[in-house]
């Protein structure tokens, strides 16, 4: 297939383009080569999309069931509050008394995000998941520095966390202390005990962990880590199996990041843009980065924090997925919100019941939004893996759950339907997989020589990893 | 799969081949490789520094995943073997032979196996 650089000719254009409003400008003589700018025609714009469109699947296509990642359908009106005019046509440097409206946006986003994280201040400045642990992190640092307790050095991770908690433990300048799970995938008490001391500055945590597993002593994991003088962060990937029900503050928890593209509904992937809103509890508000959005007198204000941390991106984050998420939270409501994270868990709850009938269970137990198949019996027996039969399912139009992850399971595959998705819908997801699981056994080749129907079949993601090729080289 | 008898073992998978008494080559098992699948980036460690035992000496990357290599002994590294920068295959294609450090001035071990106990603690 060819990019769109690629295509027309020389001359071609389209109506679709407003009429440029800006002088003509020479680019540098030094230039060896013109610059590869599309030259197209309306039918070949829209031909190109439609067949870019046909190669993918999103949540607009089907079943896209990635653990830990809550890809969830993206309701559509989300997505015209964020199209509308006063919204989409404001710019970050206009004068607050024109962009009152706006204000009031991250103002009433950041009430309900509270109420939800069990927080008492939240800034939507980090622009990812990733980003938002850093600066929650980097909130946990100044706490500590500003205390003059300096000796807080270690970052406590169990090993059923996401791969970003120790590279943000590591990024913040702290070193990473790995704690093993124990057999039924919860935190180790004796091995957290055994960890904490002088120099904890913190603990990370997702819970619902990454197994699925509400972790049932996470008041006393909060409370070791307390005593032992360190701050407890809440990693929020999996906020959609709680939100509304039970609060992470409520936990013990200190501060919090939530992806707002999965928990709140708006578009994942595609490079963005994300948010990944931070929260924290009143005593780490003065380090939070600046500026905040405040309210005084029914008029709303920047305001910069006394002892910020600074800025962590330009101006006030990805606006537009503030208003695509404001827009589920007041869609959805105080009833909506708890009904949507019980819906999760009982759809998950559902094909877990269904799968075990032949799949193993890595912890055969009531999961949260997500449930964990570990396929090694499968592979000892067939010598199909879990990425043969996640590529078994690419042929019946079905995007693969989470491969591998998370590292504690073998031959893991990782399973989250989430609440937007209907019964008929994962009982058919079912029968697929449990006529894969028996195609293991009957034509393990099958499986091998999967997919036979995708635009592309097996890459080579070895020689991919290995010799890569950053820059496209055009004929 | 092999392990071979004259080198001793941790359970974080990795061997240690004795030098002398304080002097010893370490690397990954023919387990941790093939538990691993196709690997395409070592993070090297740095030779001249300290290094010591459950505390990573370096990662390695695989298609599927980033892993810590855990340093089975206390020391300092003397020497990294360079060529593994350029070829991680290596490591899957000849595990015993791709040493990845030699750790000199060794002051203290992880509890290590032999190849009979490794090979049943991995059950293979």
């Amino acid at each position: 297939m060819k990019l769109i650089f690629e295509l027309g000719a020389e001359g071609r254009g389209l109506s679709l383009m407003p009429a440029c409003d800006v002088p003509d400008f020479t680019l540098s003589e030094e230039r060896e080569a013109p610059l590869h700018l599309p030259h197209v025609s309306e039918n070949e714009l829209t031909r190109h999309y439609t067949a870019l469109c046909k190669r993918v699947h999103g949540v607009n296509d089907g079943f896209y069931p990635l653990g830990s990642c809550t890809m969830k359908y993206n309701p559509k009106i989300d997505e015209d509050m964020a199209a509308l005019p006063g919204f989409t046509q404001l710019h970050p440097l206009q004068d607050v008394e024109t962009v009152q409206g706006a204000l009031e946006a991250y103002h009433v986003l950041g009430t309900e995000l509270s109420e939800i994280f069990g927080m008492d201040a939240v800034t939507f400045q980090p622009a990812a998941g990733a980003h938002g642990e850093f600066t929650g992190v980097m909130l946990i640092k100044a706490y500590h520095v500003d205390r003059g307790d300096t000796a807080r050095t270690k970052i406590i991770v169990p090993d059923s966390a996401h791969g970003t908690n120790p590279a943000t433990a590591a990024m913040c300048g702290f070193q990473v202390v790995n704690i093993p799970s124990g057999s039924d995938g919860c935190v180790d008490l004796d091995a957290l005990r055994a960890a904490v001391g002088p120099d904890t500055a913190g603990l990370m945590l997702t819970n619902p962990n990454t197994v699925g597993i509400f972790d049932k002593n996470i008041l006393e994991i909060t409370k070791i880590v307390h005593e032992a003088g360190g701050l407890c962060y809440y990693d929020g990937a999996n906020l959609n199996a709680v939100m509304g029900v039970v609060r992470p503050g409520d936990m013990g928890f200190d501060c919090i990041h939530s992806n707002l593209h999965k928990t709140f509904a708006t578009p994942h992937g595609g490079g963005g843009p994300g948010a990944g809103a931070v929260g924290c509890k009143d005593f780490l508000r003065k380090y939070m980065p600046g500026p905040l959005v405040v309210e005084k007198d029914g008029r709303f204000d920047f305001e910069y924090p006394e002892k910020s941390i600074g800025r962590v991106k330009m101006f006030y984050g990805n606006f537009g997925v503030v208003i695509k998420a404001l827009t589920y939270v007041l869609s959805l409501g105080r009833q909506g919100i708890p009904d949507a994270a019980k819906c999760a868990v009982l759809n998950a709850n559902y094909m877990m019941a269904r799968l075990k009938t032949k799949f193993d269970m890595a912890y055969d137990e009531i999961c949260m939004h997500e449930f964990v198949m570990s396929l090694v019996r499968l592979h000892d027996e067939t010598g199909c893996s879990a990425l043969d039969v996640a590529k078994g399912m690419l042929d019946f139009g079905l995007h693969p759950p989470t491969m591998y992850f998370p590292l504690i399971v073998h031959e893991a595959l990782m399973v989250e339907p989430c609440e937007t998705e209907s019964k008929e819908l994962m009982d058919e997801v079912c029968d697929i997989y449990l006529k894969l699981y028996d195609m293991a056994y009957e034509n393990p080749q099958a499986l091998h020589d999967a997919p036979l129907h995708t635009p592309v079949r097996r890459l080579d993601e070895v020689a991919a990893a290995r010799s890569m090729v950053l820059r496209y080289q055009f004929a | 799969m092999t392990f071979p008898e004259e080198l001793k073992y941790s359970r974080d998978d990795e061997w240690v081949k004795m030098l002398d008494d304080t002097t010893a080559l370490v690397g990954i098992t023919d387990y941790a490789q093939s538990e691993m699948g196709d690997l395409v980036f070592i993070n090297l460690p740095v030779a001249g520094d300290a290094c010591e035992k459950g505390v990573a000496l370096c990662d390695i990357e695989s298609v599927k995943a980033v892993s810590d290599v855990v340093c089975p002994v206390t020391g300092e590294v003397a020497e990294v073997n360079e060529e593994l920068a350029d070829a991680p295959e290596t490591l899957n294609n000849d595990p015993y032979g791709a040493w990845i450090a030699k750790i000199e001035n060794i002051s203290d071990f992880e509890e290590l196996l032999t190849a009979e106990e490794y090979r049943a603690y991995r059950n293979c």
